[in-house]
Parts: structure tokens; C-alpha cells; sequence
């Protein structure tokens, strides 16, 4: 029996890899955790599954920052993978990358396989499009920034648990609560200072973050955050640190434990932590939209996509074949069962039309209640140049500077004033030198 | 004294000299010219195209009041690493140079940090000074202390001091324990005996004899804390609060690898090289003439 088998191995193999020869392999780099990394585990293995001319492997690289590094230095040295998950900012260093990635609608052209942009929202496909309409890069996890609060810390405020606080007033008022009544170690913190503090803020009031419409417009942009509306909401949250009712949690996601251990009981975050709240919280937890300055403008606008999308990259010995199987897995994950099977395991805002409608016909939006808040805050209102998104080369560069001048200000070395100006100065320059090389 | 071998060809000393010669050319000429090169231009970061900009990332930098002040800083994280490491690195080895119960036990339990990677080091760091799941950051937050060094750039600051400095005090006692113990026992009998006390004997007698040694860690160890404390720092603070914590080695790091502005990285890490080349040729000069006497 024993020998047996070992004799029947080497045929085995042979069998497996002759198999395996025949199907072209495709490798994703990806940033995806936790929950998240096993939905994209089910994505890959249904596509695997679904034919048998291509084999997607999926490869985590680390943070969004991490991996687009990896993938720059990877196309540097000739080796670049397929396909590479570029969080949102990056969006502006993708599209100057020239040669070393193809760009959506130049796959389908090549390929004669097509991707219809029309079956994509709006809101996320605008943020991934040139200006003429062609899309640049697949929307793959979309999310947008909500509020989250604790309902069980909100009761023992005295405070409705079941009406969120809809204006910055009321936050404060409510955070004030919390802290008088004690109802949780830290009354309100945030994830992605810049993201969330600045950058949906403007949007929301229809403010502008930098001219030539946030960068759409040329690569000659100027920020433009230092005006009086965000110095002044910069302002608040300093006298809120000051009172002892807002707690800096640092820089990007590394407030979002914070929520989760129910330390916090108001945060603002990715509505992508959906996926981890309902694994891990040990609460009663509710999302809200994000609020809004009744002074500055009547009825908020439509908050800014954040997340990634999928950028297919060029190699110099990459074949037809490889690209045929990229828009193939391309056009898969597009199908509005994929995408809502993705949207509703994760707390991603669907990118397919069909993809929403599939979720709603599904009962999902009843099931899960506050899940479709991010889908109508963004798609809220009519879309303003200042509210389509943001399209600045080096922007997590940017956005480091804001977070470390606001760090700076939260420690009482500057006022918000002289953080936001220095923000900018310091911003501008970074923006002309990505001008600079670009150009060369 | 001197040794000197005479070849009779050219062949066999070049034949003898080519793997060292060969090693250095590739792992140090080699990638030090590129970045001489880089630092003189600007690029993409695809590496598609570049321009050639003369001096202007020098220029640049030596104008950007960010830089000079990450220069001082540097200088004073190196300065304040250095102290504490050598003082309580002498210290240790002072002690386990007498004559005690166990002291092999000591000495080798006091070299093991040096064995710890950088990263390793920082988080268990992490664990004792985390405001949240540290230990003593929770018992100081306890205890009245706002200790967070996610924002307050002084304790940040302190605390990476302290986290580099533990892990060079092994290296710093080794070498204080050897030089402790190459002090002829004769020269301290002999100040015993003249009626030196303890202190005394420490500062007139085995404090000078340690000095050639006490200079050469010096130098090893304001290198180590310009550039081998960047995976601790990193690790800790990412060069925060604010720009508290950046070193010059951690910002070459941010603008290099994470900003993908190579030419500015570049240049910054040919401020670096001089200054490394200065420190060295300083070393060698003072190290020969002590050699020489």
C-alpha cells in the first residue's frame, strides 16, 4: 500500500502541475485584515472556483502606505505584481505613474474584454475617473467616514440612544454628558484626524480643501484649509481636549480600538469598521451620519469616498494572457453578487448600482439596521467641486503633516490657526515638488 | 613597533586585497555613488523619468528650518544616549567587577538586551509604557501622571532615549567590564595601600585607565544612536508627536521610502555619509596618536 502510493506521488504531481501550467496565475497585493482579509480570501477562491483559466492569488503586503511602497519599488525592479489595492490617496501618485500601470479603460480597450463605468456609483467612480469619464483604477472597498457611538454609554448619559447627535452642538453637548455622568473613560475621539476633522468636514460644508477643484483641475493646486470655518471647528476640538471631553486616540486607524473596547463612546471612523464591531464589540453600538455645522451651511453635502481601488500594473515581461485574466477577475468582482456578498460581509459602501440593489432586494438594508447610512450620506445632494473628492499627488504625505501639526496644537504649542497655516505651508510645498518630478 | 611584509610582485598583494576590494566596491562605493547621483537629481516615483537639478536638494534642505531642527535634535537624542548608556553601563560593570556571589550569573543576564532586535525591544517597551496596556502607563495615569506619549513630545522623547540607551548599556559594559579587568591589580593595591579610598581610587586610578576604552565607545556609541536607533524609534513613535521624536535617520526613512521624494532622501543620506566619514577620520587620528604614545 505504502509503495503503492509512493509510486502513484510523482504522477500525482506531475498531474497537479500540468494542471496548474494551463492556468494562468494572477497576483493580488492587498492591505486587507482581520475579517476583511478573509473576504478577500472568498473573493479570490470564488473566482478560482468560478472557471479554470485563472488562478487569482491573493498576497498581503501590510498598511495601504506599506504596500503602495512595496508595489513602487516592486515596478522599480521590473517584478510588479498584477494587481495592487491603492487606498484612496494614492490616487494621485497612480495616475502619474505613467508606463508602469494600465489603466482600466486601457485594459478593456486591449483586452476586448469591457468594463462599463455607467455600472458603477457615481460617487466612488468619479474618485477613481479622469476627467473625461474613463475610469482609471477598479473601485474595489469603498467606505466613507461616519459617526459611531456607544447606545449603552449614551443611556447611562442620560442621553436618547436611539437619536444621534445630527450638529457639532450637540456632539458637544452629548460628550459634555458623558464626561459629567462618567459614562465612559473617554467621552468622544476620533480615527483619521485628517481624513475625518478636515477633509469630510470640508466637504460636507461645501468648503473648499484645495483649489482647482481639490486638484481635478491641474497639478499647479493650492491648499486652501486654513480657512475660517475649519480653524474654527480645529478650534472646538481643542477646547474639547481641553475639557477633557475629546481624547487624541493618534495618528490614521490607531483610534479605532478605542471604540471597539468600549473605552470611547463617540468616535468617527471608517464605516468599514462595521465588520469589526459586529465580531468584537461587547456593546450596544449605532452609526450616524457625520455631523454637520448648521452656521456654515443648512443641509450637509455629500461626505468623500475613502477606502481603495485596484490598480493593474505593467511588467516587462508580463504577456497578453496575464492581462486577459486581470480583466476577467476585474470584471468578476464587479458582478453585483460579488459585490454585495463583499459589501454586506465587510461594512463597505457596495460600487455597483446593481451591487446596492441586489443588498436592498436581499432585505439587508432591514436586517441591518444603520448599514445603508454611509450609501446615503454619500449619495446625498447634488456633488460639488468640493465634494468629489480630492485629487492631490503625495496626499498621505499631506496628510501626515496636518496630523503632526495638530498633534502639535493638541499638546498646546500652537494655536489652530498657526497649526492649519503651517499645515498648509508645509503641504504646498510637498504639492509643488509632486508637480515638479511629475512634470519631469 | 612596526610589521612590514615585502611582496616581490604586484600580483599576489592584489590577488590578496581583490575580495575585500571587491566587497566594498559593491556593498558601499556602489550604492553610495547612486545615492550621490540621486541626491542631484529630482524623479518620479515610478523612476520613469528624472532631472538633473545640480545642488538645488542641498540648497533646499540646508533652508528648511525642519531639517535644522531635526539636526539638533538628532544631536541631542545622540548626546543624552551616549550619557546614559556609558554612565550606567560603568556602573553595572563597577559592580559586577567585584568580588561577589554569582557575578558570572550577572554578567551574562546584563548582556542579553544586546542580543534583542530593535523592533523587539520597542514593544516590550510597549508593554511597560503603553498609556493603555502598559503597565506603568496605566499606573502613572492611575496615579494622577498624564503620561501619554502620543502627544506629549517630552515624554515621547524621554521614553526613546531610554528605550536606545537600554539596549547599548550590554554592549557599553562588556567592553567596561574587559577594560575594569585589564587594570593591573598591582596599581590599585599599590593606591590601596597609600590610603585611597573607594571613590577616590575610582577617580585617580581606574577612571583614567579606562579612558581609551571609555573614547572608543564614545564614538560606537554616538554612531549607534544616529543611525542603529531608528528601527526603535520607529517602532515607538514613528518620529511623533508632532516632529518630536524625528531623528535625521527617521526623517531619510519618511521622505525616502515613504514620501517617494528620492532626491531630497538622497541628499539627506549624503549629509549623513560626511558626517559618518567626519566621526571616523576624528577616531582614527586620536585612536592612532594614543596607538603611537
Amino acid at each position: 500500500m505504502k509503495r503503492r502510493t509512493l509510486l502513484l506521488a510523482p504522477a500525482a504531481f506531475a498531474a497537479t502541475r500540468a494542471r496548474a501550467a494551463d492556468r494562468t496565475t494572477i497576483v493580488w497585493w492587498h492591505a486587507m485584515t482581520a475579517a476583511l482579509a478573509d473576504e478577500i480570501a472568498r473573493i479570490a477562491d470564488g473566482f478560482n472556483a468560478s472557471q479554470d483559466a485563472v488562478t487569482v492569488q491573493p498576497v498581503y503586503k501590510g498598511s495601504y502606505g506599506d504596500t503602495l511602497t512595496a508595489a513602487i519599488a516592486a515596478s522599480r525592479a521590473g517584478e510588479a505584481p498584477h494587481l495592487v489595492q491603492v487606498f484612496e490617496v494614492g490616487t494621485g501618485t497612480m495616475l502619474a505613474a505613467g508606463k508602469a500601470v494600465k489603466q482600466v479603460w486601457e485594459l478593456a480597450q486591449e483586452t476586448g474584454l469591457p468594463i462599463d463605468p455607467a455600472a458603477y456609483i457615481p460617487a466612488v467612480r468619479g474618485y477613481y475617473s479622469l476627467a473625461d469619464g474613463r475610469m482609471a483604477s477598479m473601485p474595489f472597498n469603498s467606505s466613507t467616514g461616519i459617526m459611531w457611538y456607544s447606545k449603552d454609554a449614551f443611556r447611562k448619559a442620560g442621553l436618547d440612544p436611539d437619536t444621534a447627535p445630527a450638529t457639532w452642538e450637540q456632539v458637544v453637548a452629548a460628550a459634555d454628558a458623558i464626561k459629567a455622568k462618567a459614562a465612559a473613560p473617554i467621552a468622544m475621539t476620533t480615527s483619521w484626524p485628517t481624513w475625518i476633522q478636515i477633509e469630510q468636514f470640508c466637504a460636507l460644508h461645501d468648503l473648499p480643501f484645495a483649489s482647482k477643484a481639490d486638484g481635478f483641475e491641474g497639478l499647479d493646486s493650492e491648499l486652501l484649509f486654513n480657512s475660517k470655518p475649519v480653524v474654527a471647528h480645529v478650534e472646538r476640538l481643542l477646547a474639547m481636549a481641553k475639557a477633557g471631553t475629546f481624547k487624541y486616540g493618534g495618528r490614521d486607524g490607531a483610534a479605532d480600538p478605542l471604540f471597539v473596547s468600549g473605552e470611547a463612546a463617540i468616535t468617527f471612523g471608517s464605516s468599514a469598521s462595521r465588520g469589526n464591531l459586529v465580531k468584537s464589540a461587547k456593546f450596544e453600538w449605532a452609526g450616524a451620519f457625520l455631523p454637520y455645522d448648521p452656521a456654515l451651511i443648512a443641509a450637509p453635502k455629500n461626505s468623500i469616498i475613502g477606502g481603495a481601488s485596484l490598480w493593474t500594473m505593467t511588467a516587462p515581461n508580463r504577456t497578453a494572457a496575464e492581462y486577459k485574466a486581470v480583466a476577467a477577475f476585474l470584471r468578476y468582482i464587479g458582478q453585483p453578487a460579488v459585490d454585495s456578498v463583499w459589501s454586506q460581509n465587510t461594512g463597505y459602501v457596495p460600487v455597483t448600482l446593481a451591487g446596492f440593489e441586489k443588498s436592498k432586494a436581499d432585505g439587508f438594508y432591514a436586517k441591518a439596521v444603520g448599514a445603508d447610512i454611509p450609501v446615503e450620506q454619500l449619495a446625498r445632494g447634488t456633488v460639488t467641486p468640493n465634494t468629489k473628492g480630492l485629487r492631490l499627488g503625495r496626499l498621505p504625505e499631506i496628510r501626515n503633516i496636518v496630523q503632526e501639526e495638530l498633534e502639535t496644537a493638541l499638546q498646546g504649542g500652537q494655536t489652530a490657526q498657526a497649526a492649519l497655516d503651517s499645515a498648509v505651508a508645509r503641504g504646498n510645498k510637498v504639492l509643488k515638488d509632486f508637480a515638479r518630478t511629475v512634470k519631469a | 613597533m612596526e610589521r612590514r611584509t615585502v611582496f616581490g610582485g604586484r600580483l599576489l598583494p592584489v590577488l590578496l586585497l581583490a575580495p575585500q576590494l571587491l566587497l566594498t566596491l559593491f556593498f558601499f562605493y556602489w550604492p553610495a555613488g547612486q545615492a550621490v547621483w540621486s541626491s542631484l537629481t529630482t524623479e518620479d516615483a515610478f523612476g520613469q523619468g528624472f532631472v538633473y537639478v545640480g545642488l538645488d536638494n542641498f540648497a533646499e534642505l540646508l533652508a528648511d528650518p525642519l531639517y535644522l531642527q531635526s539636526g539638533l535634535r538628532t544631536l541631542f537624542f545622540c548626546a543624552a544616549v551616549s550619557v546614559l548608556a556609558l554612565s550606567v553601563a560603568l556602573l553595572l560593570a563597577v559592580f559586577a567587577d567585584r568580588a561577589i556571589r554569582g557575578r558570572a550569573v550577572y554578567r551574562t543576564l546584563l548582556i542579553w538586551p544586546y542580543a534583542i532586535a530593535p523592533a523587539m525591544s520597542a514593544v516590550l517597551f510597549l508593554f511597560v509604557l503603553d498609556p493603555r496596556i502598559g503597565l506603568l502607563g496605566r499606573w502613572l495615569n492611575h496615579n494622577g501622571v498624564a503620561w501619554d506619549y502620543r502627544l506629549n513630545g517630552t515624554q515621547a522623547m524621554g521614553m526613546v532615549i531610554a528605550a536606545s540607551a537600554w539596549k547599548q548599556v550590554s554592549y557599553n559594559f562588556i567592553f567596561f567590564l574587559a577594560g575594569l579587568q585589564s587594570i593591573p591589580a598591582a596599581v590599585t593595591e599599590a593606591a590601596r595601600m597609600d590610603g585611597a579610598k573607594g571613590r577616590h581610587r575610582f577617580r585617580t586610578i581606574t577612571f583614567p585607565l579606562l579612558a581609551p576604552t571609555t573614547f572608543f565607545l564614545l564614538v560606537v556609541n554616538v554612531t549607534y544612536a544616529a543611525f542603529d536607533s531608528f528601527g526603535t524609534i520607529y517602532a515607538l513613535t514613528h518620529g511623533g508627536p508632532g516632529k518630536a521624536t524625528e531623528t535625521l535617520v527617521v526623517k531619510v526613512f519618511r521622505d525616502g521610502l515613504i514620501n517617494q521624494d528620492i532626491g531630497s532622501s538622497s541628499a539627506q543620506s549624503v549629509v549623513l555619509m560626511v558626517m559618518v566619514v567626519l566621526v571616523t577620520a576624528v577616531q582614527f587620528r586620536f585612536m592612532g596618536r594614543k596607538a603611537a604614545a
